[in-house]
């Protein structure tokens, strides 16, 4: 019961909903960079919320099933195919016993998520199957997966998979591929460049000199190509510190923006440290890190100012819209 | 959600954020998935999307905390005492030779000086169970290094702003490291997976490079 990696494409990782109630020990959660996507992956699937699947990034991996299974890649537009036709994205797909999915560039977007009916079932490390690169723990033996890596499926992924694919309403075959009509919405993709993240001033925003305060949120930032799942590194205009004042490390969050000593600031993602002694300028609001993970490097970001009352409002929009989203998903009761 | 009650390091204040962390907790509250006490502070990590989340999250929470420092109980000393065998050779301790510069102390009294204090755990942070630890000889004290090495060796023991931290993984860091421990600081597979925890008296033994192989 597992699937095989033939190509393990640029960085996949196996993510769950992360790994919640260690940051007191220095343990950051990981999980999905775009728990949006995540989320609409596994429901497209009938999982509960948080299980385990793969997070395919920019260039994604080609694997064959040793049993069929009902998958779902939702998230970047990625060019797929499977057992040589084009895989339908953003909804259901039942996959053949032997049969391989290959997935290659993202055209629009960088992450997708591929879920499976009853899961990806790696072990989990301190109560979570997410990958931990940094430290090498969680998901497949703490690190990206490699050609010749085999991931567990649940043990009766197969009878799941059939009986869940039975209760999808609106069947459809596309291509040849038993799918269903309908797909899950996009919510989180860059559709035109730079994207607008919201964020707050950050906690030491006034240690910052007027220039560097107005920039932030003027500037037009590009993704740099040595940004990864801890952080983004953004590219533009040197953010200069009115008075060099050595602050003590104090815990941080997904969406911080902090600013090294060279002015350069870095928005803290999914595998970020759990403290830090930069000083934050900025804390992007909830809703937008999933967009602002969409972004691939060379991507454009623009900062609009918000407050934490609007940042609460676009909290609650987008969990209107992901709840609208999961209510539309075609299962017959 | 971050709330500072000071910004200088202070055991008292410290130690009173670890029995607030503690009454926290005990509160179960769902849509809080962590709960970090800082050095001078307290972090309130929630769920945004949770079904619960109160409407007005900051109010609710600056309420939670002003009940639940009424209702902590004194701080409770976990009695727990963590030995750390440190070697301060020169081969390890790369920065030994600029602290002493920096501090007019010798690379010998350094060692002596830094083995002789009881330390305390402040925080446990940046990377997974590597501790923050105060009680650092006032001497030794030391700003972070202008220009951060991209490696800091796995088991590096530094120091930096009256603190000392232990590196359990090869991390970027900016602190200037003084020794090198032998011990397994994080081990996801061992219990309790974290060798320091907030709140732990540690104590730094000198041993020689002899010593430290065979730790291993």
């Amino acid at each position: 019961m597992s699937l095989r990696i033939l190509r393990p494409g640029l960085l996949s990782t196996v993510q769950d909903r992360g790994r919640y109630g260690l940051q007191h020990l220095g343990v950051v959660p990981c999980g999905p960079m775009d728990p949006v996507a995540f989320e609409l992956a596994n429901s497209a699937v009938g999982n509960r919320a948080g299980e385990a699947a793969i997070e395919i990034t920019l260039l994604g991996p080609e694997i064959e099933f040793e049993r069929a299974a009902l998958v779902a890649l939702c998230g970047a537009q990625f060019d797929a195919t499977l057992g040589g036709h084009a895989l339908p994205l953003n909804r259901p797909v039942m996959v053949e016993k032997g049969a391989i999915l290959k997935t290659g560039r993202a055209n629009l977007g960088s992450r997708a998520y591929l879920a499976v009916a009853g899961g990806i079932a790696t072990a989990p490390v301190l109560g979570s199957r997410s990958t931990y690169l940094p430290a090498r723990f969680g998901g497949h033996e703490g690190r990206l997966l490699r050609a010749g890596d085999r991931l567990p499926l649940a043990e009766n992924v197969a009878p799941l998979s059939h009986k869940r694919y039975k209760s999808l309403s609106s069947k459809k075959a596309i291509a040849e591929l038993r799918t269903v009509g309908w797909s899950t919405p996009a919510l989180t993709l860059p559709e035109r460049e730079p994207i607008v993240i919201h964020a707050i001033e950050g906690r030491h925003h006034a240690h910052f000199d007027a220039a560097a305060r107005r920039a932030f949120f003027e500037a037009t930032w590009k993704v740099t190509p040595d940004s990864n799942r801890m952080g983004f590194r953004l590219a533009g205009p040197v953010l200069a510190r009115a008075e060099a004042i050595e602050i003590l490390s104090e815990p941080a969050c997904l969406g911080t923006v902090q600013v090294p000593a060279n002015g350069m600031p870095i928005a803290l993602m999914a595998d970020r440290q759990t403290t830090g002694g930069y000083p934050k300028i900025a804390e992007i609001a909830a809703a937008d890190v999933p967009r602002m993970a969409q972004l691939a490097p060379g991507g454009q970001v623009q900062f609009a100012r918000c407050t934490l009352e609007q940042a609460r409002e676009l909290r609650r929009a987008l969990r209107l819209r992901l709840d609208a989203a999961m209510r539309a998903l075609a299962w017959m009761a | 959600m971050y709330a500072e009650f000071g910004d200088t390091l202070d055991l008292e204040l410290n130690r009173s954020l670890q029995a607030l962390a503690a009454a926290i907790r005990a509160r179960g509250l769902p849509w809080i998935r962590d709960v970090v006490p800082a050095l001078c502070g307290i972090a309130l990590y929630f769920d945004p999307f949770h079904p619960q989340l109160p409407a007005s999250v900051l109010e609710y929470c600056r309420g939670l905390l002003e009940e639940c420092f009424k209702s902590a109980s004194k701080y409770e000393d976990s009695g727990r005492s963590v030995e750390v065998p440190v070697c301060y050779d020169l081969e390890f301790g790369l920065d030994l030779p600029e602290v002493s510069e920096r501090t007019s102390i010798s690379v010998n009294e350094i060692a002596k000086r830094h083995v002789k204090t009881q330390h305390w755990v402040l925080m446990v942070g940046f990377s997974p169970g590597q501790p923050y630890i105060g009680g650092l000889d006032a001497k030794l004290s030391v700003p972070r290094r202008a220009t951060p090495r991209t490696r800091m060796p796995m088991g590096s023991v530094a120091i930096a702003n009256a603190q000392t931290a232990v590196y359990p993984y090869e991390t970027p860091g900016g602190w200037s490291i003084i020794g090198r421990t032998p011990l397994t600081v994080f081990d996801p597979a061992r219990e309790p997976a974290s060798l320091f925890a907030p709140g732990d008296r540690v104590r730094f033994v000198p041993i020689s490079r002899a010593e430290f192989e065979s730790h291993r």
